[in-house]
């Protein structure tokens, strides 16, 4: 028996994250210049949740979702991922959390000269040297299906595909490692209705089956009321508020009433009245014919 | 240590065949030397137990679901997570498609590249008269509206094409005119003919090395630069946001590097020619013993001065050939950023090769015309 390369730098691979919040950020000051972005921002994501982060263009969403994950320095401040102090970590140190979560950058950032299964192969390639080409191919094709992309795609370059098929062969990339953590930016933007419903409802799927803790951006109001549990909102230089929509409805901040009371708020949130009342009545009469999933 | 993927192979318990049963935790930082070892199993599986599994995800489900799918074995002990990860996997499985792109066999991989390669030279000739040609037709409409014609692009790119070149131009030209004469001096010096070496120095230099290192070196320096530029334009759709707002994408970044080439080409031609000449009078000096400034008055006696013109008329041809091919693969890019890279290399050598070629042309054409 061939005895495999087993990547060294993963030797002592913790299980499991079982602590009540992956996410913790305590005193967060990021600084470019002579701008403030962030002062003493402080944010808690529990495990097994869909949080959603809203706040004005510049408000620096992007940048906190940076320096989570360790591509930004903060000036001052503690950021805690997966029990693990991203802000002291060395890049050599934090090896092991990074197979532990995924990124789903803005544009897809898919690697342009390869296919998009091997896009998918990259990181399992990087963390798992032992795991056999087959095994990998295999993974990667479930991967990219898993992710709602027909199959031909696997064998598809990115300037191939549309904007939200990258999107999706993205999300197949951040989940190649079966990920704790899964950090999306703006997933829904630049994809039309339709295609942000079902991208929605995919994430969903996804965290529920894998039990995936959800850190995702958005300006999109609808994908907020359909899948965050909590929203947590960016104002002010940091986290004014976290809560679910109807308790950050009951506060009285000006930015919250008018993000969420403006008409495109109001027109979400009949939108997901109207929802909610069609289920109820199916649920009430069960003998009805009428499907909801249209089968 | 990190925990791996343990299995056993066992009788099944009251029944027939044989079972699978997997321990420890089932996950893609687990499973990989398991996975080999079960493929190299030989005969069939009829069952698969999963009780004494510790964690599985989803590399660890598909594992389970591919052995039961090929040896259409039973799968128990199967916790709930398992089970919703199985069922999950079960609907996300397509074997039959390759993460590869499609790709030939070998005997017909190669002759369809060679004829690809001889189609895109053909075509690419003919893309380049094209391309030309637009550039002309644009110019023609710049003269008609000579308002639009972009002043400062202009100044600006014969700053960095001639300008930002002046040093390393010079030094070269200086240590290329101090080669000549040493060498040049070591072979006359068996006819006692040493003197001449100011007439191989100036002639030369002034003819045709000049002009000809120039051009290899804006190629070098300029024409990748522009192929670069231009490729990242195209990558992230500048140009196609210049056409859609009405701006000539030809007129905006190809006429004001091409012009700007081709009005220092000739200026730096002769600045290197004049280098390389006084690297020759520095070197003469210091060993051949003929004073520095005998030798720069020599040179007015023995070069004539069609010498000066020839290398004149053909710098802005050499900086035409440097900058359209390095405007022309610029605007070629599509698809990845792999593409400008090669795009690069392709400009450089396309623009070196051209010069060189039409070089040995010149030649042959100004001496039938007595300019010898």
């Amino acid at each position: 028996m061939e005895d495999a390369v087993v990547n060294p730098d993963l030797a002592e691979l913790p299980g499991p994250f079982e602590g009540k919040y992956p996410i913790r950020v305590r005193g967060l000051r990021n600084v470019f210049g002579e701008h403030v972005i962030h002062d003493g921002l402080d944010l808690d994501v529990r495990r097994g949740e869909i949080i959603g982060v809203v706040g004005g263009s510049g408000t620096g969403k992007s940048v906190l979702m940076r320096t989570i994950i360790g591509l930004q320095i903060p000036q001052a401040g503690e950021v805690d991922v997966l029990g693990d102090t991203i802000t002291d970590a060395q890049t050599d140190d934090d090896i092991d959390i990074r197979s532990r979560w995924g990124v789903l950058f803005q544009g897809g950032a898919l690697f342009s000269t390869l296919t998009v299964a091997e896009n998918v192969e990259v990181p399992l390639r990087e963390f798992y040297p032992e795991i056999s080409d087959e095994l990998r191919h295999e993974i990667a094709r479930y991967k990219v299906l898993l992710s709602g992309l027909p199959a031909e795609a696997t064998s598809k370059y990115p300037s191939e595909l549309s904007g939200g098929m990258k999107k999706r062969a993205g999300l197949a990339r951040a989940l190649a490692l079966d990920p704790e953590l899964l950090f999306l930016d703006e997933p829904t933007a630049g994809l039309d209705p339709i295609g942000a419903a079902a991208f929605d409802q995919l994430i969903l799927k996804l965290q529920q089956t894998l039990d995936l803790t959800v850190f995702l951006i958005t300006h999109d109001l609808d994908t907020l009321y359909e899948i965050c549990d909590r929203v947590a909102v960016l104002a002010d230089k940091k986290v004014i508020a976290v809560g679910t929509i109807p308790e950050l409805l009951a506060l009285d901040h000006p930015w919250i009433q008018e993000y969420f009371n403006g008409p495109r708020g109001r027109a979400a949130q009949d939108a997901q009245e109207r929802h909610d009342a069609v289920k109820a009545t199916i649920s009430q009469d069960e003998r009805s014919t009428f499907d909801p999933e249209g089968a | 240590m990190r925990e791996l993927t343990e299995f056993q192979l066992e009788p099944v318990p009251n029944g027939d065949g044989r079972r699978l049963a997997f321990s420890g935790p089932m996950t893609v930082a687990s499973i990989g030397v398991a996975d080999k070892r079960i493929r190299a199993l030989d005969g069939t599986i009829a069952e698969i137990d999963l009780s004494r599994v510790t964690a599985i995800d989803t590399v660890g489900a598909w594992s389970v679901w591919r052995l039961s799918r090929d040896h259409d074995a039973k799968i128990t002990g199967c916790s709930d997570e398992a089970q919703k990860l199985v069922d999950a996997i079960s609907k996300a499985d397509s074997n039959d498609h390759s993460v590869r792109a499609a790709r030939l066999p070998l005997t017909r991989r190669v002759p369809e590249h060679v004829g690809n390669v001889m189609l895109g030279l053909g075509r690419g000739a003919l893309q380049v008269i094209g391309f030309l040609g637009q550039m002309i037709q644009s110019a023609g409409t710049l003269l008609r509206h000579p308002s639009r014609f972009r002043m400062k692009a202009l100044v600006h790119q014969m700053e960095l094409v001639g300008v930002n070149s002046l040093a390393i131009i010079g030094l070269m030209s200086f240590l290329v005119g101090i080669v000549i004469a040493q060498q040049g001096a070591v072979q006359l010096r068996q006819f006692g003919a040493e003197i001449y070496t100011v007439n191989l120095v100036g002639r030369l230099t002034l003819r045709e090395l000049g002009v000809l290192m120039t051009a290899i070196m804006v190629a070098g320096r300029s024409g990748s630069a522009f192929a670069a530029q231009l490729g990242t334009m195209k990558l992230t759709e500048e140009v196609d946001a210049m056409r859609t707002i009405g701006v000539s994408p030809t007129e905006a970044l190809v006429l004001p590097r091409v012009l700007a080439t081709m009005i220092m080409m000739p200026l730096l031609g002769l600045y290197s020619a004049f280098i390389g000449i006084v690297g020759g009078a520095f070197l003469s000096s210091v060993s051949l013993g003929i004073p520095f400034f005998t030798f720069l008055a020599r040179i007015k006696e023995v070069v004539p001065l069609h010498d000066v013109w020839v290398g004149v008329t053909k710098a802005p041809v050499f900086g035409l050939i440097v900058a359209l091919a390095g405007c022309y693969q610029g605007m070629q890019v599509k698809n990845n950023a792999e593409e400008v890279g090669a795009r690069t290399t392709a400009a450089v050598v396309m623009a070196i090769f051209t010069v060189i070629v039409l070089d040995a042309f010149f030649a042959v054409f100004f001496t039938n015309i007595g300019w010898g």
